[in-house]
């Protein structure tokens, strides 16, 4: 079969024969096909199947509106599933698998579903999938999932990268038809930055699939002409194969371009797709128009098709579906149609117009004042059942029918804001309100302006009143003559009387006795008949299959069709894939993360890795003979107790605070003083959210008078600093006091051990004595190290032990931590990763993240006697009222497991023993909980209520999720060095 | 949405963290008697407009200001933006 269906002419390049395979079978096509176009230059009308009868179906349109033919496009990982085939350029070799049928598109077994249609009518899901109960997680979902959806997935990862990209111009022309055309070149030439961008992968519009004259040019003479000039204007940007797909807040538009799709694969180094964000300052949606149907029986057979879509492949593709076509019109546009076909040597059977008075022909029969009722031909059309004006029955032979109902304006776009459109009765359809966005203007037939005549006018117009708005003059360009034939119609939109099924929505498969059934059944909003029939609700949104309800459902209500409303229309215009808005956020790269100074030399020593806020932090640092984590971690905590450890702490959020009045706004963040704190000394501080309960905890240093140095832990890191600017510069606006975060200018180190300071001595220069007489617990100072080098030392510690922080410049970090590794060595030096630090501080009793979550007040903390009354801070006012103040409120207490071998989970919650365990009975719940190599069992801290109260009682703790219940003791929530000794010595 | 900074000139609103009614600068006298109470709406109580809206944004990917932003709600129209530290003087907070 070569190409049977082709005709003389048309815009394809017929030196360049691509073949291809649709199911397996090969074809050919020539470049500037479709694959819709070339599979029905092939005579293939059957292309899918429906989505819930699994009804044969044909092409519908020639454009993204396509409601049936939806293919899986290309194979293996590239496999695209419910591509349109009459968006999908041809390539050499393209392969396409027809959809939703087993085995065979011309014979599928789920087509059974068509003969149960009765019992699958509006609603179908919620009338039959509601009892029992129990069914649904067992029975209907594993059902309604295997039956959804119409293609398949790959199921393996897209090899290709999708980018994303910013644009900025004075002037975005959407769709570059003649009216959009014109609008560029009125821009481009008055200097404008302009960006034209037009969905399909030529310029023209409709002017490439009608037939027609500007002045004495070919309309593709002009096209190459304007294009022709505009490419050689630095100021205009043409983009082809771009969708703009939604309209946002203030004038920002996201468009989609389809960079490679047209190609077997993308070539190296270049993306499939690019998801443009638009900046425009002024916006002409010249999108262009949708044709709709008229419904009747059996609509839906492959063969039927849009008339204006019938006269773009015979115009722009030189293919006729058939031999032999008919047309169904309610209005001129019909008999366009019919006229180009037979010009172009195709059989009109019959133009069969339901107006009375419709207009006659020399060419071809015109049936006036006659309905088409019926269809026959179960895999593609063979002929039709037209009733005639006196009532009688023809059937006419035609393996093709279009159909005219009018022209919709693509309004979707100036929707996307809410924006409601209005009826036009001229037209018969809804048009964007005239002015109402000084962001968007509308021109061509999206402005329901239909004549090539009208488009080039209003183009020209509305971009030189838009560039008025930026003080742009632009001229008016010479127009060409085009004709401006007016719009004829008579409103038709379905056959009443038919007893079989009369198609709306082709892709989801719903009719007008579905209509009727949902307005029968008490759906009266288009909302509510949109949700419980689905109609407009699959991939194609309902372009072509909307207004057909709406007119319906006007009927029905006795209404007109502005007064039944239309749905509200939402981005996207089409469908965009999930890759072009993942762009190359995928795998590795989904979020950013940040190395901390020693991730490298960590890296060297084999670290396992884990996200901390967005660091990768050492977790554990395992050594040879090490088989499971624990033993790494308990090695590393005993190290750190018994000698030294080293550990980065980079990560923590680190905000210099500077002014004269630093100590007097720290006062204000922390519910504790700092107004008092020396200079060289260091302090733990306490943020409470203005609720009361605490936000975050940390350390603040006084480095000078008006110097201090705040820490805060590495997760809450950015949300304190914006807390403290926004105390800075929303309420305590007066104060002499400027932050900045120095997160990553400074490497910083914990050394932790007895043996912290003799290795420090190393490497602090000698003129900074730091011995424990002359740096005490809690010192802090600029000092240098390693002759010269500018560091911070700090006297805190986390784990309980003797303990210090050493920041340097972050550029230094590699070759500190390296330093300190080499002079630690006769101290068996270990570097510990953050579950040894998490062991270290639950020994120790010091909350983080899991105590801080939120919930917890600083009482609940053991902290209450912390917040001062003496000082207006964020939180004290709140924290004082009388709920959060209870006695009997949760503590934070330390658990031990009764029978040492027990482990506990944090979690789980707490009970009397021989409570029964239930809600009612709950006391409190485990936080943290840990291994502890130091006590030899499982340890946690809990908030238990009364807890300060109960240390030295007998528990349980139960989580029904880890199927855990065992008996454990209360403790104080310090299991090491409750005193605080070793932190001194 | 574009947030026309008034130190910055006109940014991408993704640039920003929001906060919430600029009702926030107006903080009570924490040291007042009736502090409970006073905190208590100052937290808790908020108008809810359809249409014009003074809000807090923090210009976090940027030069860190606090903005105070007047946004209709329903129509997202920005009218008016500058720097909370100006509207909080205004308002007496440097007294």
């Amino acid at each position: 079969m070569s190409q049977k269906n082709r005709l003389d002419g048309g815009q394809i390049d017929r030196n360049h024969r691509l073949s291809f395979s649709f199911d397996g079978k090969n074809y050919s096509g020539y470049a500037g096909d479709t694959l819709a176009s070339a599979l029905l230059a092939n005579d293939v009308r059957l292309m899918g199947r429906s989505f819930k009868y699994h009804r044969p179906r044909g092409v519908f349109s020639a454009g993204s509106e396509e409601p049936n033919a939806l293919v899986e496009l290309r194979s293996g990982a590239r496999r695209e599933p419910n591509t349109r085939a009459t968006v999908a350029e041809l390539y050499d070799g393209l392969e396409a698998q027809s959809q939703n049928r087993f085995p065979s598109l011309r014979f599928d077994v789920m087509a059974i579903n068509d003969r149960l249609s009765s019992f699958l009518s509006a609603g179908f899901y919620y009338k039959t999938f509601m009892w029992p109960a129990a069914f649904w997680e067992k029975i209907y979902e594993p059902f309604i999932r295997r039956a959804a959806g119409l293609g398949h997935l790959s199921g393996e990862e897209d090899p290709d990268d999708y980018d994303k990209g910013f644009l900025h111009c004075d002037l975005l022309v959407i769709g570059a038809g003649p009216s959009g055309l014109v609008a560029a070149q009125t821009a481009g030439r008055a200097g404008a930055e302009v960006i034209l961008a037009e969905e399909d992968f030529t310029f023209g519009g409709r002017l490439l699939a009608d037939t027609g004259l500007l002045t004495d040019q070919h309309a593709n003479d002009w096209i190459a002409e304007v294009v022709g000039e505009l490419s050689n204007l630095p100021n205009v940007r043409l983009m082809t194969r771009t969708t703009v797909f939604g309209q946002y807040d203030h004038g920002i538009f996201g468009a989609v371009e389809r960079v490679t799709d047209h190609l077997p694969e993308p070539p190296s180094q270049k993306p499939r797709q690019i998801l443009w964000r638009i900046y425009a300052k002024r916006t002409l949606l010249t999108a262009g128009a949708t044709e709709r149907p008229i419904t009747f029986d059996n609509n839906d057979r492959p063969g039927v098709m849009l008339a204006g879509a019938m006269r773009a492949y015979a115009n722009r593709w030189a293919v006729a579906p058939a031999k032999e076509v008919a047309i169904f019109t309610n209005n001129d546009d019909g008999h366009r149609t019919a006229r180009d076909l037979n010009a172009k040597g195709v059989k009109i059977a019959a133009l069969v117009d339901s107006r009375a008075d419709a207009p006659t022909s020399p060419e071809f029969e015109v049936l006036s004042g006659a309905k088409i009722i019926d269809s026959r031909g179960r895999l593609g059309l063979k002929s039709v059942k037209v009733r005639l004006q006196d009532g009688s029955v023809k059937d006419l032979t035609c393996g093709a029918l279009g159909i005219a109902g009018g022209w919709n304006p693509n309004v979707h776009l100036t929707c996307h804001k809410r924006g409601r459109p209005v009826w036009n009765d001229h037209i018969s359809a809804f048009v964007p309100v005239p002015d109402s966005d000084p962001l968007l203007r509308v021109a061509g037939a999206a402005a329901g302006l239909f004549s090539t005549h009208e488009a080039l006018q209003s183009g020209a117009d509305k971009t030189i009143e838009a560039l008025k708005d930026l003080d742009i003059s632009a001229h008016l360009p010479d127009l060409p003559q085009a004709e401006g034939a007016p719009v004829n119609i008579a409103p038709f939109w379905y056959v009443k009387g038919g007893k079989g099924r009369a198609w709306l929505d082709l892709q989801n498969d719903v009719t007008v006795k579905d209509i009727k059934l949902a307005h029968q059944e008490g759906f009266k909003s288009v909302e509510h008949v949109k949700r419980y029939t689905t109609l407009g609700m699959a991939t194609d949104q309902g372009k072509t299959a909307n207004l057909g309800a709406l007119a319906i459902l006007a009927d029905l209500e006795g209404k007109t069709i502005p007064d039944v409303g239309t749905t509200i229309f939402r981005p996207p215009y089409t469908p965009v894939s999930i890759g072009a808005f993942a762009g190359r956020s995928r795998g590795k790269n989904f979020r950013p993360y940040r190395l901390t100074p020693s991730h490298k030399w960590a890296e060297e020593q084999g670290a396992i890795f884990v996200e901390a806020g967005n660091w990768l932090r050492a977790q554990w640092f395992p050594i040879e003979g090490e088989t499971h984590w624990r033993q790494s971690v308990d090695r590393e905590v005993l190290a750190v107790r018994k000698s030294v450890g080293i550990c980065d702490v980079t990560t923590l959020g680190k905000i210099d605070v500077q002014g004269a009045d630093a100590a007097k706004f720290l006062n204000h963040v922390y519910c504790n003083g700092f107004a008092k704190l020396p200079v060289g000394k260091t302090r733990y501080g306490l943020m409470l959210r203005e609720d009361g309960m605490a936000m975050d905890d940390g350390t603040a240093a006084r480095l000078a008078e008006d110097h201090f140095v705040v820490t805060t832990t590495t997760a809450n890191a950015v949300s304190v600093f914006r807390h403290m600017e926004f105390c800075r510069q929303c309420l305590w606006p007066g104060l002499d006091v400027q932050l900045i975060s120095t997160t990553e200018a400074w490497a910083q180190f914990a050394v932790a051990g007895p043996n912290s300071r003799q290795l420090l001595q190393k490497i602090v220069d000698p003129e900074h004595d730091i011995s424990n007489e002359a740096f005490t617990y809690m010192a802090c100072g600029e000092i240098t190290i390693c002759s010269g080098l500018r560091a911070r030392l700090f006297r805190i510690s986390f784990s309980g032990e003797l303990a210090y922080e050493i920041a340097v410049p972050a550029r230094y970090g590699d070759a500190l931590i390296r330093r300190l590794m080499d002079v630690g060595e006769e101290f068996d030096i270990v570097p510990y990763g953050t579950e040894a630090l998490g062991v270290l501080r639950i020994e120790k009793g010091h909350a983080a993240g899991n105590e801080l979550n939120g919930q917890s007040t600083a009482a609940m903390l053991g902290l209450g006697r912390m917040v001062s009354q003496k000082k207006d801070s964020i939180g004290r006012v709140l924290a004082g009222r009388p709920h959060l103040m209870r006695e009997d409120d949760y503590r934070l207490v330390g658990l031990r497991p009764v029978y040492a071998e027990d482990t506990i989970l944090s979690g789980a919650h707490l009970m009397s023993v021989g409570d029964p365990a239930n809600a009612k009975n709950d006391q409190g719940w485990v936080t943290s909980a840990a291994y502890s190599p130091h006590i030899g069992s499982s340890i946690a801290l809990a908030f238990l209520k009364k807890g300060e109260n109960r240390h030295g009682e007998v528990l349980r703790i139960v989580s029904p999720l880890d199927n855990m219940d065992i008996q454990i003791t209360v403790t104080i929530p310090h299991f090491i060095d409750p005193e605080g000794v070793r932190l001194r010595v | 949405m574009i947030i026309n900074h008034p130190l910055l000139g006109p940014r991408d609103a993704q640039e920003f963290v929001y906060l919430g009614d600029a009702s926030l600068i107006d903080r009570p006298d924490a040291m007042a008697e009736t502090a409970l109470n006073d905190f208590h709406d100052y937290l808790y109580l908020r108008d809810n407009p359809a249409g014009s809206h003074q809000e807090l944004w923090f210009h976090e990917q940027g030069d860190r200001s606090w903005l105070v932003v007047t946004r209709d709600t329903a129509s997202h129209e920005i009218t008016h933006v500058e720097l909370a530290v100006d509207y909080a003087k205004r308002r007496g907070r440097d007294r």
